[in-house]
């Protein structure tokens, strides 16, 4: 539905997107992730065509954003990160306006209503927007988006800004819309994008640095090596029931106490989970582990985590794919053994060749 | 681009600002028509007619300041440029809009020249006999009104223009207000330079210039085509000014 062929942006000689190649299937939830200035809101400008790209190409649903905007644009509902909203219009007029401009065939009456429903605006309708709070703001810009029923809905930051409440009633919805359209949103919030996608696209300095499965990604980060746990009881017992556990190469006490409990920080070895073996460890001495959750998971971590998990992913079919070459290869005789090797000496000196070439120029 | 228009012409009025053009349009044109007519034992119009171009240096910005620039300020020319809208569409609402609004403001103070005509009416009849030299000219009144609104035109993109290349609307009136008395400073500058053909060619760009035509009650092609030209140029210069921002 969205294919994006080597994008670039540059503004002056800042590159604020470099080179980033995607396609996102009808239907899917795909979540853009990245710390702030990554270069998220840059390329949904540039997919809904209010910015234009230094290089590469943007088709939605086969249709150039470029060589023809409006037939592009008709097919896409975008909320920018800033409600773009009229403050001196009631919110009924500025729907009806969004239903003007995109010139829809609806019946008007019909489909605002049920806009308004989905949205859960129904109840200020009548008010100006400028009287309005942040939470239904967001949620009027929400509405302006969904008119016209695009297939592509484009969502920049939808939850910043509201509270927890809405931020839950936020993520119902894009699910709800995930449904029947395919959905795009950014975020610098991982649990969001968990919570809400079936794809998660991570960018960092203009480059996708992972285009996952959010379960892959999920995964990725509960392979994690570092926990804070809480444990009533004596220091010293702890300590060494917390050392006594094979995987665990590093416990120490820190000062917060919570009761009789204290916290504790343990590090473990990489592919280790220790955590059934830590509740059993502790449970058999008496000690009372009262709480236990993963820290320093930021985003940079999960860069870190998503990025070496993929690279050990793909080295490991690589190896699959060597051994099941050679077991081929054995079958065939030496003959043309030979052949394919000298092909591919060619063919490695060849892309050198040129790779220098491309340097060079 | 209807709905644009649409909007804008509503935005007019559910702002002080429409109510301030008209109002100020409507006091400045009574005050200037009967101080230059009826107070003066006069039923030349063009006194008037003049005098009401330098005074639209004022009420013009008041018209476009706000067209783009509160759009940029409050983000939501995002919402405009990402609908499936051209960006000529989009000019060209706002400047039909604003130029909706002067085009019915003129055509309110056209009832200033009632009491002319009425007045003329009286005159003819003490006289006891019909005279044509009596009156105000009526060839000479359409000749201005379209001098007029050919102006108006031009200065509403001129506006339009200067609205779009900044986000403070008090910044975009006083720019504006700058050029157009520019535009018309030009002309009054051009009287004092003795080098003919400097004096030539600005006299070709002075706005009065090329209205003074129009106030002699004659058509005056090449000023129309001047002044359509004026609009037209800077219209596109405001598509420009949106294209190239897309690609900076």
């Amino acid at each position: 539905m969205i294919k994006i062929q080597h994008l670039t942006k540059n503004y002056g000689t800042n590159c604020a997107v470099d080179d980033i190649s995607c396609e996102i299937g009808r239907g899917e939830t795909v979540g853009f992730l990245g710390p702030n200035g990554a270069g998220k809101s840059t390329t949904m400008n540039i997919l809904t065509g209010y910015l234009s790209a230094s290089a590469g190409r943007v088709l939605i649903d086969g249709i150039d954003i470029l060589s023809d905007p409006i037939g592009a644009k008709k097919l896409i509902g975008y909320l920018p990160e800033q409600p773009p909203v009229y403050f001196d219009m009631t919110v009924d007029e500025y729907l009806n306006f969004n239903y003007d401009l995109k010139g829809c065939t609806f019946d008007r009456k019909a489909h605002l209503n049920e806009i308004c429903e989905v949205t859960r605006i129904g109840d200020v309708r009548r008010r100006l927007i400028k009287n309005l709070s942040k939470g239904y703001r967001q949620r009027v810009g929400v509405a302006q988006a969904l008119i016209g029923n695009p297939p592509v809905i484009i969502f920049d930051e939808p939850t910043v800004g509201l509270d927890p409440k809405q931020i839950i009633e936020m993520r119902s919805l894009i699910r709800t819309l995930g449904k029947k359209h395919t959905v795009l949103i950014s975020t610098h919030i991982l649990q969001e994008v968990q919570a809400v996608c079936d794809r998660i696209v991570i960018i960092n300095k203009g480059k996708i640095v992972a285009d996952e499965k959010t379960e892959n990604i999920t995964r990725a980060v509960e392979s994690n090596k570092r926990y804070s746990l809480k444990v009533c009881g004596n220091q010293r017992e702890v300590l060494d029931a917390l050392k006594s556990v094979p995987g665990i190469c590093l416990a120490e006490a820190q000062t917060s106490k919570d009761g009789d409990a204290q916290t504790y920080i343990i590090e473990c070895e990489s592919g280790a989970d220790v955590r059934k073996k830590l509740f059993f460890t502790l449970a058999q001495r008496n000690l009372a582990m009262i709480g236990l959750e993963a820290v320093g998971m930021n985003l940079e971590d999960v860069f870190i985590s998503v990025v070496e998990q993929t690279e050990q992913a793909k080295a490991a079919e690589k190896t699959r794919y060597a051994r099941n070459t050679t077991k081929k290869r054995e079958l065939k005789t030496r003959e043309t053994l030979t052949k394919e090797l000298a092909e591919d000496l060619i063919k490695n000196a060849e892309e050198q060749r040129a790779r220098s070439d491309d340097e060079d120029n | 681009m209807l709905a644009i228009y649409k909007k804008e012409m509503r935005s007019y009025f559910s702002n002080p600002i429409g109510y301030v053009f008209v109002g100020i349009f409507l006091l400045f044109a009574a005050l200037l028509c009967s101080y230059t007519t009826i107070l003066s034992n006069s039923y030349d119009t063009s006194l008037y007619f003049t005098l009401m171009v330098i005074a639209m240096v004022i009420l013009i910005p008041i018209l476009t300041m706000r067209l783009f620039s509160e759009e940029r300020k409050m983000r939501t020319e995002q919402l405009l440029l990402t609908a499936p809208v051209s960006i000529t569409g989009m000019v060209m609402g706002k400047f039909c809009a604003a130029f909706t609004l002067f085009l019915s403001c003129l055509a309110g103070s056209c009832i200033n020249f009632i009491p002319l005509y009425v007045i003329a009416a009286q005159e003819k009849a003490n006289l006891g006999y019909d005279t044509t030299n009596i009156g105000p000219v009526t060839a000479q009144i359409f000749g201005c009104l379209i001098g007029i609104i050919l102006i108006g035109a031009a200065f509403i993109a001129i506006g339009t223009f200067i609205s779009s290349l900044t986000e403070n609307q008090l910044a975009a009136a006083i720019i504006t207000i700058a050029v157009l008395i520019g535009f018309i400073g030009i002309g009054l500058f051009a009287d004092f330079i003795d080098v003919y053909w400097i004096r030539l060619a600005l006299g070709w760009i002075s706005v009065l210039g090329r209205f003074s035509s129009f106030s002699a009650g004659v058509f005056d092609i090449g000023a129309t085509v001047y002044f359509a030209s004026l609009a037209f140029i800077f219209l596109f210069l405001t598509i420009r000014v949106y294209e190239k921002r897309r690609w900076s």
